[in-house]
This record gives structure tokens, sequence and C-alpha cells, in this order.
């Protein structure tokens, strides 16, 4: 074999490589993201959990567009219930905690969502409001 | 025929893996089973590939020079085109690694009538390949951070940058945009430029259709088929494969066994085919070895060994024959020798 310190330890390198997650993680799959049920136990949400789950990001956009680009506030009924067309005057109201539901699953998957470029967690406003 | 082909191969994979993971329980067999099997015929393969080219015999010096080489003085070496030290070789390498020199060189050649035949600079396969290419880079990388828990900040960075145009929900990543852009190029070039066409197999589109497939579940199932996208529920998958402690916890949709099932056999089918040249190219001849012949000898590994039988060994033995028959000799045979065979007589 030609140059075989060379090509042994390209592959070498080459195999570290691809296994990396195996070498990273340490066969420690880690903690898994709980977030936090609505402290108020409500259990009704605008869709089933599983949809919110999937797609919770395109119906909050698709609201943001409605209501700060189209001006229509309608509401949205569901369950007898109406809701408005927000974030924190939605959902918030029952996921009242950012850092214990949103974030979770958030920093698990690495998903670092625009919401909070504008929007302002209740513990950061409550940090201000204190100052 | 040959692309038609390539496209229904990659139609009956995509329905394998649809129709496939709707069966209970083979959820397991798509989802853990195959991305096990595929990783070890990949790494396996691959290193096969790399040691059957590393044994393989190089007869000669042979690699390719496309400038002046290292001679008198008052003559310009050009370092780079004919290289002829180790830095200057990995200087040369790495420009073809990391920016594709050879493709910036491809050119467009045309007949017009007289005949007359023209070539012309052309830049755009080296362009859409360095797109594609750079594009495929990112996107292994950016999908670290469905194996890695917790995410390494600069995994996190990358997918930041890399979606930050913020286009559509979620974002469009410019890789996913990059790589199809590059795909299709290169997949249209094999159907428009008429040699190229005529040089194309099966296994060079179906390579390309496969990757297409790939991108486009990919950026389907980002963006547009969320039914069952749990990002959490596949993450914990993905961790659970590198931690060897796989489950799958949640009703996954389809379009992730489809993307999956085809990220596996590309995995399979990478080293046994024209995709190796991710190893190939570091162990290309042409290109690695250096341009020294003239200084010190390239040996052909399959020289048989030639026993050296020379004229004075030759003489040594036969020497009493020939100077029976007469054949004049350069040494004289020792008269002590012959003196006591003589005597006798």
């Amino acid at each position: 074999m030609y140059n075989k310190g060379l090509i042994v330890s390209g592959l070498v390198i080459f195999v570290l490589l691809v296994t990396f997650p195996i070498w990273f993680n340490g066969l420690d799959a880690g903690p898994l993201p709980k977030p936090e049920l609505p402290p108020g136990g409500e259990k009704e949400c605008v869709a089933p959990a599983a949809e919110m789950r999937d797609s919770h990001m395109q119906l909050l956009n698709e609201w943001r567009d409605d209501v700060l680009r189209n001006s229509d506030r309608v509401t949205v009924t569901v369950g007898g219930k109406e809701y408005q067309k927000g974030l924190q005057i939605a959902c918030m109201q029952c996921h009242s905690n950012k850092e214990k539901f949103c974030d979770t699953c958030h920093e698990y998957a690495a998903v670092s969502p625009t919401c909070w470029d504008c929007h302002i967690t209740p513990t950061e406003l409550a940090k201000k409001e204190a100052q | 025929m040959k692309y038609a082909f390539s496209f229904l191969a990659v139609i009956a994979l995509i329905l394998i893996a649809w129709l496939g993971s709707q069966i209970p329980g083979m959820q397991y067999f798509f989802g853990v089973a195959i991305p096990y099997l595929a990783v070890m015929v990949f790494l396996g393969g691959f290193i096969y590939q790399v040691v059957q080219w590393a044994k393989s015999p190089v007869p000669f010096s042979i690699q390719t020079t496309c400038g002046q080489a290292k001679s008198l003085d008052f003559v310009k070496h050009n370092r780079l085109e004919s290289p002829h030290t180790t830095p200057e070789v990995v200087a040369r390498m790495a420009l073809e690694i990391l920016t594709f020199r050879s493709l910036f060189r491809n050119t467009k050649s045309e007949i017009y009538a007289g005949p007359k035949i023209t070539y012309e600079s052309s830049k755009w396969l080296w362009l859409f390949a360095l797109i594609f290419h750079y594009s495929f880079l990112v996107i292994v990388i950016r999908h670290m951070r469905l194996f890695l828990n917790p995410v390494p900040e600069v995994i996190a960075w990358l997918d930041w940058a890399d979606s930050m145009f913020e286009i559509g929900t979620p974002a469009l990543y410019m890789t996913d945009a990059g790589l199809l852009i590059g795909l299709l190029f290169l997949f249209s070039r094999r159907l428009t430029n008429r040699q190229v066409r005529y040089i194309s197999l099966a296994n060079d589109y179906f390579p390309l259709l496969l990757l297409i497939a790939i991108g486009v579940t990919g950026v389907l199932m980002r963006m547009f088929l969320r039914d069952g996208i749990d990002i959490a529920a596949i993450k914990q998958l993905g961790v659970g494969l590198v931690t060897f402690s796989p489950v799958i916890t949640a009703d996954i949709g389809s379009i992730f066994y489809i993307h999956l099932f085809l990220v596996c056999v590309l995995l399979v089918y990478f080293p046994f085919s024209k995709l190796m040249h991710l190893g190939g190219v570091f162990l290309s001849p042409t290109r690695n070895m250096k341009n020294d012949s003239r200084q010190v000898r390239h040996i052909n590994p399959w020289n048989p060994e030639i026993k050296v039988h020379a004229y004075s060994a030759y003489e040594d033995e036969f020497r009493e024959f020939m100077v029976d028959a007469g054949i004049p000799v350069e040494k004289e045979p020792e008269p002590t020798e012959e003196a006591p065979a003589e005597a006798p007589a």
C-alpha cells in the first residue's frame, strides 16, 4: 500500500467525523424537554396538542400577518371559547411561562424563533418594572 | 431512457418508504434498522474502497502538469501547476478540493459551418458545482442539531445564519435553495448539453435525482407537510440512534420516513458509485504526485525481480567449455588449476 500512514490516518479521521455524534453525546441521550402544562389547569387550546406541536409556528405567523399587516383582528372561536389573535393576549394567557414552556423544546432543538425580537416575556417585564 | 429509469427508481424508493412506514410496527424498521444498516454499509464500503485504491499499483509517475516544471534557475517554475515539493502538492490539492480548480478550466466546444470548431471558457459547471457542494456540506453540519444534545453554539449559529432571510415559516434555509438550484443545473446540463448527454449513464442521473428527492422532501417536511413533524420527537429518535437507545415516541409523518429512507439509500449507494469522489479526490495520482521524476526514481511496483547474470559471471560459469571450444575469454583460466589436470596425462 502506498502512503500507508497518510491513508490510514485519513480514514481514521473520516470515521471519527462520521461517528462524531456518538463521541459527543457519550452514549447519554441527555434530558428530554418537558414543557410545563398551563399553570391555570386549562385543557383546551385553539387546536389539538399534536397539531400545535407540528405547526404552532405557522399559526402564529398567520396571526401576526393578519393582525399587524392586514389589521384583521377578528377573534377565533374554538370550542365555545373566544381567542384574540396574539401571542401574549391568547397563548400566554394559559402558557404563561415562556422559560418553562416555549424555551424547553426550542433549546432542545436549537430553534431560535423571532417572537422575542418584539415581544417581551412576563418575567422580563416584571424585572424591568421592578427596576 | 437512462434518466427515465433513474427517475422511476427514485419514485419506487419513495413509494417503498411511504407505504412501508404506514404498516404498523414498520416505523422501527425504517427509523432504526435501516439507518443503522446504512451507516455500517457506508463506513465499511468507504474504507474498503479507499484501501482497494491505496493498494492499486501506480506504475508511473503520472501527475498532470499544466505548467513549467522545476528546471534551471532562470526558467520560472510554476509551483501550483507542476508541484515539485510536498507543500506545493498540498497547496495544489487544497485548491482542487476546496475550490474545484479543474472544473474552473471547463470549456465548451461548438461546431460552426465551415466546418469550424470553437472552444470557449464555460464557468457554469464550476459555479453550480461549488454552490451545490458547499450547500450540501452546510446542510450535513446543520443536521447535527438533531443528533447532538446539547447543541453546540456553533451549530445553532450556523442554523440561524443559514435562515437569516426569514422567508416563510419555518424560515427557508439558503443552503436548501442552493442545493436544489445547483442540482437542477447539474441535472439539466446532462439533458441539454449534447456531448454530456451522449456520455451520461443511468448512474450519472440516479444520484442527482436521488439528491433532488432528498432536498425536496426535506424542504416539504420543514415548510409545507408539517403533519406529524414533531421536532422534539424526531430529535429524540436522532439522539437515540447515536446513543444506541433509539425510541420512536410519536406518530411521525410519512414524509420524515421518506426523507430518512432516501438518505439511507444515498449512504448505501455512496461507496459503490461515482459519489466516492469524496474519498477519491484525495487519492488521484494525477494530482497528488510530485513532478520530481528527474530527481527521484519512481519504481514500478510490478517490475519483476530480474536476476542479473553479468558477462563476468557467465564467463566464470562456462570458461572451461569456452576455452575447449576455442572461444576467446577475457580472463585466462588459472594455470595452477589446469596443471594437476594435465600432469597425469
